[in-house]
């Protein structure tokens, strides 16, 4: 038999048993949810299309930032089923609703409110002015300003790869007419439009054209991309349409 | 490599690992509460791992234990129609359980159907009622819009109305308050950068000025009038009167009272008019209907009343 001094002595069975023992409990967790059926619910809009679509390029760009400045370091973005997030944050997240990132920005640390319905609640000249300096806006926040996003011009250069490699982990951004065509069945034809990546540069510009997020229309910042993925956080799920068991007969 | 040795005075081994030549390390056995508790603690994971439930035993599905293996709750479809649940136990039919049984909601909803049932005047005579408005209220501004109007409703001037001060630029009945929450609005000045030239802009913030009855040039406040009258076109949102129209949202220019240009502030109250007209205003007060109940923005409405009171 081995003994406890074998394995606290040799550095090779000391990984290999410390990695099966912490697998566990990931595995448990994580593989039934592959076997279980509706995982991941199926919401779709008014004229019965996928509620849920994947980021238009500016937003996804949007979230690089995010990931890149560490805001998933202070805000979740995961409402849990309980009464007091429900008064405060609204209805639970779905798994549908993070069904194209990767990786989900969950998370569980809360030092500042969690954002996954953030979407709307504020205007963007609000969002850019607390980017910027949180303390203009709300005195006594903790949260680090952000100014360089609003001097920094976007970089987009890499945004056909990015969608690239996106879709090779299962985004459904389209690269050439079929795929168009399978996202025009799936969203509809105005979403199928943001989703093709040989006019992800178009697309970039005309959004950012169009909301104006950082509220200067002469130039393209880190600020817009930024934005246009807050202002779309839990936004895309028109909940009104279902009632509670809908959802419940997922779990 | 390693040499057991044993302590002569408490007779206690050390562990055998020897650091620079001589430092040794006593084993002493753990204390026994502490092994103890930690059996405990094993025993109690695996019989809350059984009955939480995830583990399929069997016991839950059999009923032994009340309450853990099925929730039902009410559930009302599109087409109104409320019928009773029963599911699996799970996170989500536990909310909705407890959305409707739960002590402090079923409180926090009998109020806010009382209070939806009543007309503001009522709301303000009953102390009940108006200390629920009071205490809720400052919640949900705290939650929704302190983040812009902040906590105690003055705004920031330039940004963000001050909604105390009893002004208002889209009216201050209830229902124009009611509307202004529920549908947002949406302040639009355009900018006259390119239109008047810098004299005529300054011409037109002396008589803006001369309005209020704040210190102006008057010569150059005459001029101004026939600029906003005329070239300017001032006088088709703010009234030849300057008193603003609710229906716009446009600045009552007569009373002392300002939510754009920091006159109060500022040395030089031409220069601070006179960038404001030059920028124009784009201001958005978001929508919260799909974000809040009817009868949640009723309680604002009556809470942002009660400030604007005081
Ligand atoms: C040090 C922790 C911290 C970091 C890092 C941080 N935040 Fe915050 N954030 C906060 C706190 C605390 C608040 C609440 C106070 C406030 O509104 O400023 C907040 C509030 C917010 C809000 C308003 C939410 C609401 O519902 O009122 C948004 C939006 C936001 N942060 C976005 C971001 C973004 C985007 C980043 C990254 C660029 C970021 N935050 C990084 C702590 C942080
Ligand atoms: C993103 C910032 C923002 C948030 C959040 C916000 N407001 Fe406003 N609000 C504004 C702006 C900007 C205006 C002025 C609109 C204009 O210029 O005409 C305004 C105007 C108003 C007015 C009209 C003031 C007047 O003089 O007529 C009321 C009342 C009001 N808000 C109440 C609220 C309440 C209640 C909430 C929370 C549910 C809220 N606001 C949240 C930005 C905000
Ligand atoms: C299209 C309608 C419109 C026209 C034309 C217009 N205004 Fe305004 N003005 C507004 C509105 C609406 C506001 C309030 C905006 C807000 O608070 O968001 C405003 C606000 C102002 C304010 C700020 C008042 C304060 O309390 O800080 C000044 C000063 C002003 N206007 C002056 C002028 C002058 C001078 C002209 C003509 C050169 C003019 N406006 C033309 C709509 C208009």
């Amino acid at each position: 038999m081995m003994k406890q001094e074998t394995v606290e002595v040799n550095a090779g069975y000391l990984i290999i048993l410390t990695l099966i023992a912490i697998s566990i409990g990931g595995l448990v967790e994580i593989v039934p949810l592959f076997y279980v059926e509706g995982t991941i619910e199926e919401v779709k809009t008014a004229d019965g299309k996928d509620a849920v679509r994947p980021y238009t390029p500016l937003e996804q760009l949007g979230r690089d930032l995010y990931t890149k400045e560490g805001c998933y370091t202070c805000h979740s973005q995961m409402i849990r089923p309980f009464r007091d997030e429900a008064l405060r944050f609204g209805h639970y997240s779905l798994a549908a609703e993070s069904q194209y990132d990767h990786p989900f920005q969950w998370g569980s640390m809360r030092r500042g409110p969690d954002l996954a319905r953030v979407g709307g609640k504020y205007s963007s000249a609000w969002q850019a002015k607390h980017l910027n300096d949180p303390r203009d806006v709300v005195p006594e926040s903790i949260m680090p300003g952000y100014p360089w996003l609003r001097s920094n011009d976007l970089d987009y250069s890499d945004i056909v790869a990015k969608m690239t490699t996106l879709r090779k982990v299962g985004v459904p951004y389209s690269d050439d007419d079929a795929g168009y065509q399978a996202n025009v069945e799936k969203f509809g034809e105005k979403v199928a439009k943001t989703l093709d990546i040989n006019k992800a540069e178009d697309n970039i510009m005309l959004q950012a054209k169009k909301g104006n997020y950082d509220g200067d229309p002469s130039r393209l910042t880190e600020m817009d991309a930024l934005i246009a993925y807050l202002q779309v956080l839990g936004t895309m799920v028109d909940f009104n349409q279902y009632d509670e068991k809908y959802f419940i007969d997922f779990r | 490599m390693s040499k057991v040795y044993k302590d002569p005075i408490t007779g206690v081994e050390t562990t055998g690992h020897v650091w620079d030549d001589t430092l040794m390390e006593f084993n002493n056995p753990l204390p026994m509460w502490w092994i103890w508790t930690f059996y405990a603690t094993v025993i109690f994971a695996i019989v809350y791992w059984v009955i939480y439930p995830s583990w399929p035993s069997g016991l839950v599905e059999k009923g032994y234990f009340i309450g853990t293996s099925e929730i039902t709750y009410q559930n009302t479809d599109k087409k109104g129609t409320t019928t009773a649940q029963t599911t699996h136990w799970n996170t989500r039919a536990l909310l909705a359980y407890e959305m409707q049984n739960d002590e402090n909601e079923l409180k926090r909803k009998k109020y806010l159907k009382e209070v939806a049932a009543m007309s503001y005047d009522d709301i303000a005579k009953d102390s009940d009622k108006s200390s629920f408005v009071r205490s809720y209220g400052k919640g949900i501004f705290g939650d929704y819009c302190a983040a812009c109007h902040q906590t105690g409703g003055q705004g920031v001037i330039g940004h963000y109305p001050n909604l105390v001060d009893d002004a208002w630029l889209w009216g201050g009945s209830a229902a124009e308050i009611q509307k202004t929450i529920s549908d947002g609005r949406k302040g639009n000045m355009p900018s006259f950068a390119k239109t008047l030239s810098d004299t005529e802009i300054t011409n037109v913030a002396n008589f803006v000025l001369s309005l209020s009855g704040t210190e102006h040039d008057v010569a150059s406040a005459k001029e101004g009038k026939l600029i906003f009258n005329g070239k300017g076109g001032c006088m088709a949102c703010h009234t030849p009167a300057g008193t603003g129209l609710a229906a716009l949202g446009s600045a009552n220019l007569t009373d002392k009272i300002w939510t754009q240009a920091d006159v109060p502030h500022a040395k030089d109250k031409v220069a601070v008019v006179s960038a404001v007209v030059k920028s124009g205003i784009q201001r958005e007060m978001p929508t919260w209907k799909t974000r809040l109940s009817e009868d949640e923005i009723k309680v604002l409405v009556a809470y942002v009343k009660l400030l604007s009171a005081e």
